[in-house]
């Protein structure tokens, strides 16, 4: 792949990283519990995206990113106060900032209304700065371009130095953005003149640094007087081209103290004769003037101090104590100034990454961060100089989220291979175990006991594998954030979303298919659950409506609960439309509970107006569809005026599942233990007729229909003689209850589902296949089916269903 | 025994699988065969033809068993034995198994040898063969797989 598109990936994988964290870090300070590092950790990734779109001049990212950074460098300095507002906008233009990403990797815009809305509202935070801030921002443009073009000043000897490592120049770019962005940071002290001596060698210009690039910079940072010292130029006839003679004395008048001026010169110092004296308090000044070439030592005496306050700051260490060791160094080192200091170098410290990336393009970044921070860092070949430590330190700093969980990609077709293997393992084993206790052996026989052990081991490689696979849910539970302001901006209502249990882990297959249903839910909830503004005070309640969604782990299963403090199921209008569609008839009797299940029936919507969000009439009934699908279950809890809760609850897997295994009619089959709520011997006084042959039974006080399992899957022609056999009581999805008649239940097992599909077709009544102890196959009873299907409903819901499972 | 037929170089060559079924002969492409097995119980499978026997277990795959002769229009296996032979074959992306009485030989034959399924033969028998062979005076008639199990659009609705 073209090197240079290859460091583009690999930026924009660092930009979803940093998305990720900085998202956090806002939501953390949205909701109030955000100290200074996250607000820090929050500003270090804005800043990094931008540094990272600054080498690759895209244009539209850097000028939002910008404008997005100063902001949260005005709170993280204090200047603005982090109220809910400031959060909230910072939020929606965070969403915006995200777009931008998007849109520069796909190579596309941004809608100029919404970045444009979003900038302004960034902007009218920093208010009076805005002007400044424009220009910034163009200044900002310019640099994150400019560097591959940029003309070389003619005063340059050595103008033959190749052009082709434009990224130093746009490392000092951005680290003269941050510079320049100080005079608003810190308001004016006094200026003060630095004296700046600066005597270029020929190995400067060897390395491709530019003088005029630097006397610029140093322009930036303040009034400057240039003095051109041509005395060592020799003449004409004696000049060699490969030679520096040239060297200059600048009067620069800042507020900016002696860090950042020695920044400017942070890749070219060793090669070059500098002194940077403050002319205004030259107290101040006097360490530094020992900075020359010729007292080498002194530098790199100092050097180590920065390098670790430098080092302090990148891996966010102590921001208060770092400039201690440093107080002699800079001359006006106020606590924000030495901090801007450590931000500015990071600006160079990412890109340097990014290129040292891609230099060593074959190298693995985390393999060894020492050899790649070498080509990053041409213009500063001495390791103990500040920039080599710094490059050191970028690659170090760009690795530390990945670096302390050891992980590696395995394809998954491999995981899925060894769970499959695992599965018959397990077969295999409970198939031996059988067999030999069928031989007649004693269980306290060596063979016996070995077999015991094996079995537990068996367990252990089955959960360790199943363990592989599983991942938290908080790749899904990221995106709601964002879903819910959208939801929330379109409806003009206010929401909080509370996410509890992300670290939940479930199965992967699972995973990827819990993000529909999630975010049908949270639209739904925020659409058609939370009440507006004036509503919910109007009903005595904040403005802000509360939405929770948690996923936690019970019995063997994933709950994932989605709860809103709104207005709850209005059930009168519920039942009336269910009417009006003709969903239920007129006159039928329901309870709350049933009534509230109406709303997941195909074409249902309580939407009065269709909205783009929700209220196509289909939303929960996909959602409900889409759990079924994965073998969960979907409840609804409703109280009006407070709200309502959907709970799903949902195997941890797709390929196991916890079933009883029962017998009807000589067939061994099982139930999903999910569905059944409890077993019992039915009384033939408790088994009574509806009509001709439609067995109901009576369960305390209620009639629910008695199936016959047997009968009913076809495999006998008349049903178990009353009072015989054990009635299992099972719930369809749909909330319906039914007792299924079997002649025994076996027991309670974990077994491995088998699709029937795979090979042959769905079976109505028949959800999946297994394999048991004995090595037969088995089938897993498909509940809702068998319950649907004895209801005898239409036929044509019933295929509805079929296709979409 | 296996017998080879012709020499001929005009046409494609093939190896197909020959098998009986009651007094009948009938042969598929070698290509399609998997494996060959003995009769195991199958489980049934409610709601559906009678012709598919149920499902074993192929080493952890669930395999649908398809008595051959009962979906032929022939006298179906009522109780299979061991005796009986599974041909477990591919069929596109699936695997079914075959029940099937015994499997005979392999024969080798060239394309031009296949004659086409004469006309009295009943739809259902025409849907599966494609052709017969005459092979030491044996009448073979090639099986086509692929409708041997049921249609699951005519199974969905």
């Amino acid at each position: 792949m073209d090197p240079f598109e290859s460091i583009k990936q690999t930026f924009f994988q660092e930009c979803d990283e940093l998305l990720t964290d900085a998202e956090q870090g806002l939501l953390a300070m949205e909701s109030g519990d955000a100290d200074s590092e996250t607000i820090n950790a929050v500003f270090r990734a804005v800043h990094s995206v931008k540094g990272g779109a600054g080498a690759f001049g895209l244009e539209d990212l850097i000028r939002f990113a910008h404008v997005f950074e100063t902001v949260m460098d005005e709170i993280r300095s204090g200047q603005m106060p982090l109220t809910d507002e400031v959060a909230k906008v910072l939020l929606r233009a965070f969403d915006v900032l995200a777009d931008h990403v998007v849109a520069a990797r796909d190579g596309t815009k941004v809608e100029e209304g919404r970045s444009g809305g979003a900038l302004s509202e960034l902007k009218s935070l920093i208010g009076q700065e805005g002007d400044e801030d424009d220009d910034l921002s163009g200044g900002d443009e310019d640099f994150g371009f400019v560097p591959m073009v940029i003309s070389l000043d003619d005063d340059a000897p050595a103008a033959a130095a190749s052009l082709d490592e434009p990224p130093p120049f746009d490392m000092a770019a951005l680290a003269q953005t941050m510079a320049a962005e100080e005079p608003a940071e810190a308001p004016a002290a006094g200026g003060s003149v630095w004296r700046v001596d600066f005597a270029p060698k020929s190995e400067m210009y060897g390395k491709a640094n530019e003088a005029g690039l630097i006397l610029r910079e140093l322009a930036r940072l303040g009034e400057t007087e240039v003095t051109l010292n041509e005395n060592d130029l020799p003449p004409l006839d004696q000049l060699s081209a490969e030679h520096a003679h040239l060297s200059w004395t600048v009067r620069l008048t800042t507020e900016l103290g002696y860090a950042e001026i020695h920044e400017v010169f942070e890749f070219v110092e060793d090669d070059c004769a500098l002194s940077i004296v403050n002319e205004s308090n030259p107290a101040a000044g006097a360490p530094a003037r020992e900075m020359s070439d010729d007292e080498r030592a002194a530098a790199s005496a100092d050097a180590p101090l920065d390098i670790a306050a430098l080092l302090a700051k990148v891996s966010g260490e102590a921001p208060a104590e770092a400039p201690a060791p440093e107080p002699d160094l800079v001359a006006e080192a106020t606590s924000s100034d030495d901090s801007l200091a450590a931000a500015s170098a990071e600006a160079p410290l990412d890109v340097a990454a990014l290129i040292a990336r891609a230099q060593s393009a074959d190298v693995p970044p985390a393999a060894a961060p020492a050899p790649v921070a070498k080509p990053a860092a041409p213009a500063a070949p001495v390791a103990a100089a500040p920039p080599a430590a710094a490059a050191a330190a970028a690659p170090a700093n760009a690795n530390a989220p990945t670096a302390p969980q050891a992980t590696i990609r395995v394809d998954l077709d491999r995981v899925d291979r060894l769970i499959n293997a695992v599965g018959e393992l397990v077969i295999q084993q409970a198939m031996l175990s059988q067999q030999v206790l069928e031989s007649g052996l004693a269980r306290s026989s060596n063979v016996a006991l070995g077999l015991e052990d094996l079995e537990l081991l068996t367990r252990e490689i089955q959960d360790s594998v199943m363990a592989i696979r599983a991942q938290p849910v908080k790749s899904v539970f990221q995106r709601m954030p964002r879903l819910a302001r959208e939801v929330a901006e379109m409806t003009g209502k206010r929401v909080k979303l509370v996410m509890e249990g992300e670290g939940t882990e479930v199965d992967k297959t699972v995973i990827e298919r819990l993000t529909d249903p999630i975010t049908h839910m949270l639209r739904n909830a925020i659409d058609h659950g939370l009440e507006d503004p004036e509503g919910r005070i109007a009903a005595g309640k904040p403005p802000e409506g509360v939405v929770r969604l948690r996923a936690l782990h019970r019995g063997g299963r994933i709950v994932i609960e989605l709860q809103d403090d709104g207005r709850g199921i209005n059930r009168p209008r519920v039942r009336g439309i269910a009417v009006d569609r003709g969903l239920i008839m007129e006159d039928a009797v329901l309870s709350d509970e049933e009534i509230d299940n109406l709303i997941f029936l195909p074409g249902f919507s309580t939407a009065e107006v269709i909205s783009d969000i929700s209220g196509r009439g289909v939303g929960m009934d996909v959602v409900r569809r889409s759990i079924q699908g994965l073998g969960g279950r979907i409840s609804i809890s409703s109280e009006p005026g407070k709200g309502s809760k959907f709970t799903m609850s949902l195997p941890l897997t797709l390929a196991v599942l916890d079933g009883m295994v029962v017998t009807a009619a000589e067939q061994t089959l099982v139930a999903p233990l999910s569905a059944i709520v409890e077993s019992l011997t039915p009384k033939a006084e408790d088994i009574h007729y509806i009509g001709g042959k439609d067995a109901v039974i009576r369960i305390r006080d209620t009639f629910v229909p008695l199936i016959d399992v047997g009968v009913a899957l076809g495999f006998r022609d008349t049903p178990i003689a009353n009072g015989q056999g054990v009635a299992v009581l099972v719930e369809s999805e749909g909330g319906g209850k039914a007792a299924l008649l079997v002649e025994a239940i076996q027991g309670q097992r974990q077994v491995v589902i088998k699709s029937l599909e795979a090979n042959y077709q769905q079976i109505d009544g028949v959800a999946a296949a297994t394999i048991l102890g004995d090595g037969r196959v088995a089938l897993i009873l498909d509940v809702d089916a068998l319950v649907t299907t004895t209801r005898r409903k239409p036929a044509a819901a019933r295929t509805e269903k079929r296709m979409a499972s | 025994m296996n017998i080879t037929v012709s020499q001929s170089n005009s046409s494609a060559r093939r190896e197909l699988i020959a098998f009986r079924i009651g007094d009948q002969e009938f042969c598929v492409d070698i290509m399609q065969v998997r494996e060959i097995r003995g009769w195991t119980p199958a489980t049934p499978l409610p709601r559906t033809p009678g012709y598919v026997k149920g499902v074993i277990n192929l080493r952890g795959a669930v395999l649908p068993i398809v008595d051959l002769g009962a979906r032929l229009g022939l006298a179906g296996t009522d109780e299979p034995s061991a005796r009986h032979v599974i041909m477990v074959i591919n069929q596109g992306a699936r695997v079914l198994g075959l029940l099937v009485d015994a499997v005979s030989d392999i024969i080798d034959v060239t394309e031009d040898m296949v004659q086409p399924t004469p006309d009295i033969a009943c739809d259902q028998v025409k849907v599966f063969v494609k052709g017969l062979f005459a092979v030491e005076g044996r009448m073979i008639s090639l099986i086509s797989l692929d409708r041997i199990l049921p249609d699951i659009e005519a199974e969905a609705a």
